[in-house]
């Protein structure tokens, strides 16, 4: 299963940041702008969750709260003294660290259970998490919400910023994703997907590298709710923990092929802008719900399995299909020529 | 001490209602294996539907059950023929899932098209009347819609226990490979089972409506207590749910009563914490269930 460095993987990693570097600078409108930081963030939160959800095969519903866990830790530190600029942004790894060593003993009870409880587990530490934001007034200010201090940025660059803090998040979340592939961890967790069981019989350290995967997942997702928080400013427990944030992070996921390194960034680039678009056509009124609603029910039933593995399978069948011709073209030729070598003979 | 037993009857009589909800959400896991994250939002259509009944052709809240279960029931199927019921692979149970959290939030989006957002509530002319008894205030609704999930909860009863219906989901519940061996069509059972369970939540809807206010985004918090008391009774067991229904409401007023109403549904967080570090098989769940 180890995954090489290929070429091909190179090139296509180096045009993809490339690009998406390049495009402040060379001047991208506003809109665009602003509609990328919101697909990278979720192509980020995407591939934080597939870590988890993907590789191990454990469906996290509730990854959201750790988003909005990062978020308000990040809100707090840094609610007073205007003119922080960037150093907050130094303290994303520390945020990041805690949170990850938070969410063990929650992974730990947690991961008890398996595929389709852990899942009402989790959706349930989002409800959870949802409550202490309204209810601990005097951390988060409850329904009233509380806020970041704006930073000094000049106002032609403003995004710039937000904008390669999260695509730096990306970077880092598709970089373990690429490693974990390549490393024991990912066989482990393999195998975990594969049968539990099974491999905690033959010695795989199930606990340990699901708890590895877990602490990752959620540390990099809190990371994104950090850089979030500092972007939008104002920060309500109904917008930080939003069970539509967690819905969008395991739909980009599914769409684009889960367990796979690029997947959720497809479903991302996909799901983003046409979620933008509906807001924009609908107005950010009730029919958008029903339009997500509509997308995500077509998803899970047409394309369950997700675009990338979908095409790889058809590539692979035609492969086959190619090889299987070859051969039987191969077979009619040696055929043909025995016959006329016999024809040869018998003349 | 009078708070305390004033807390206690308000606990079992708002358990019953929670009863009657999971009951439905865990016949349709032990049919289906399929945890229903729509039971809440089934819960606020019917809630709805009872509103524009009472409010439109003036029929009685308690009387609009005859209307809206039967309505429900047939949008369960509905619902399981077209949407559940084509999924296949490897992965049935994740897809499922997320499945009905897509239902949740196309009805809450429907909802929220016909209604708005804004709190209703459903308020006949006897919403407030309750009877004083040894010095304790029971409420007419309350009590009303405790008998009424009680007899609901009975009608279910018999239907699994006295019918040839009830009788290929209890095998199908107990092995459903045996059962369909056994010639009990696997596909009726789930899009019956599925519609029973809409059905439940339809009558469980109704009850609701009049005793809380509510808005489409209310599934949200119904379906975080319901997915604890499935949990911690077992899923798949009724009898289980039941019980855990009970001492949830309980639970949960107590702590409403006697703390602060708003950590009352943080009672719920911590029992399903406790449950799944001592017992995450719940009060009555079978051991050799698979998701356990």
């Amino acid at each position: 299963m180890k995954r090489a460095i290929t070429r091909i993987g190179v090139v296509r990693a180096g045009v993809f940041f490339g690009l998406l570097i390049l495009i402040p600078i060379l001047g991208g409108p506003v809109w665009l702008l602003n509609l990328l930081i919101f697909t990278v963030m979720y192509a980020a939160l995407s591939s934080s969750w597939n870590l988890l959800g993907g590789l191990a095969g454990y469906p996290s519903l509730g990854h959201v709260a750790f988003f909005g866990i990062g978020a308000y830790a990040f809100a707090i530190t840094f609610s007073s003294g205007v003119g922080n600029g960037f150093s907050p942004f130094l303290a994303l790894p520390v945020i990041g660290v805690a949170v990850a060593l938070l969410s063990l003993p929650i992974g730990w009870v947690s991961m008890r259970t398996r595929a389709d409880v852990f899942a009402i587990v989790t959706i349930t530490f989002l409800f959870i998490t949802q409550t202490l934001a309204f209810n601990l007034t005097s951390l988060t200010g409850g329904a009233q919400g509380t806020s970041v201090a704006p930073p000094p940025f000049d106002v032609s660059t403003y995004d710039w910023p937000f904008y390669y803090a999260m695509l730096a998040l990306l970077a880092v979340a598709m970089g373990i994703s690429f490693y974990f592939s390549r490393s024991k961890i990912g066989l482990s967790l393999a195998t975990v997907r594969a049968d539990e069981d099974k491999a905690h019989g033959v010695g795989v350290r199930v606990t340990a590298v699901k708890l590895i995967a877990f602490a990752v997942s959620s540390g990099l997702v809190a990371m994104v709710g950090c850089v979030w928080a500092y972007y939008v400013g104002f920060i309500y427990p109904q917008f930080a923990v939003d069970p539509l944030i967690t819905i969008g992070m395991v739909l980009m996921a599914f769409l684009g092929g889960k367990g796979t390194l690029w997947g959720p960034v497809l479903g991302s680039f996909i799901l983003v802008p046409a979620q933008e678009f509906f807001a924009q056509t609908f107005g950010a009124s009730e029919l958008y719900l029903l339009a997500y609603a509509a997308v995500f029910l077509v998803i899970m039933l047409f394309l369950p399995r997700g675009i990338l593995p979908s095409i790889s399978e058809r590539l692979r069948r035609r492969k086959l299909a190619a090889a299987g011709d070859a051969r039987d073209a191969a077979q009619l030729a040696e055929s043909k020529d025995a016959v006329a070598a016999s024809k040869t003979e018998v003349a | 001490m009078h708070a305390l037993i004033q807390a206690i009857i308000l606990g079992i009589l708002t358990g019953g209602v929670y009863a009657l909800m999971a009951s439905g959400q865990t016949l349709i896991f032990g049919i289906m294996k399929v945890v229903n994250l729509a039971q809440g939002a089934l819960v606020v259509l019917g809630a709805y539907l009872t509103y524009t009944l009472f409010t439109t052709l003036g029929i009685d809240p308690f009387l609009s059950i005859i209307i809206t279960t039967p309505l429900l029931f047939l949008v369960g199927i509905g619902l399981q023929w077209a949407l559940l019921r084509p999924l296949h692979g490897e992965d049935v149970a994740q897809l499922s899932l997320l499945v009905t959290f897509a239902i949740a939030l196309a009805i809450e989006g429907a909802l929220s098209v016909g209604y708005g957002a804004t709190l209703t509530n459903i308020q006949p002319s006897y919403a407030n009347f309750s009877w004083t008894i040894f010095g304790y205030q029971v409420s007419l609704v309350r009590f009303v819609a405790f008998v009424l999930s009680i007899v609901m909860l009975g009608v279910l009863y018999f239907i699994l226990r006295r019918t040839k219906f009830g009788r290929s989901v209890r095998a199908t519940v107990q092995n459903p490979m045996s059962a369909q061996l056994l010639g009990v069509n696997a596909n009726r059972v789930s899009a019956l089972g599925f519609g029973l369970g809409a059905a439940t939540a339809a009558a469980a809807g109704s009850v609701f409506g009049m005793l809380n206010s509510f808005n489409p985004g209310s599934h949200y918090d119904l379906i975080s207590r319901l997915l604890t008391i499935v949990v911690l009774g077992g899923l798949g067991s009724i009898g289980g749910s039941v019980v855990a229904a009970l001492i949830m409401g309980v639970a949960s007023s107590l702590v409403s009563a006697l703390a602060s109403p708003i950590w009352s549904d943080f009672t719920f967080f911590i029992v399903l914490l406790l449950v799944l570090l001592l017992r995450p098989r719940g009060l009555f769940g079978a051991k050799t269930r698979g998701a356990l």
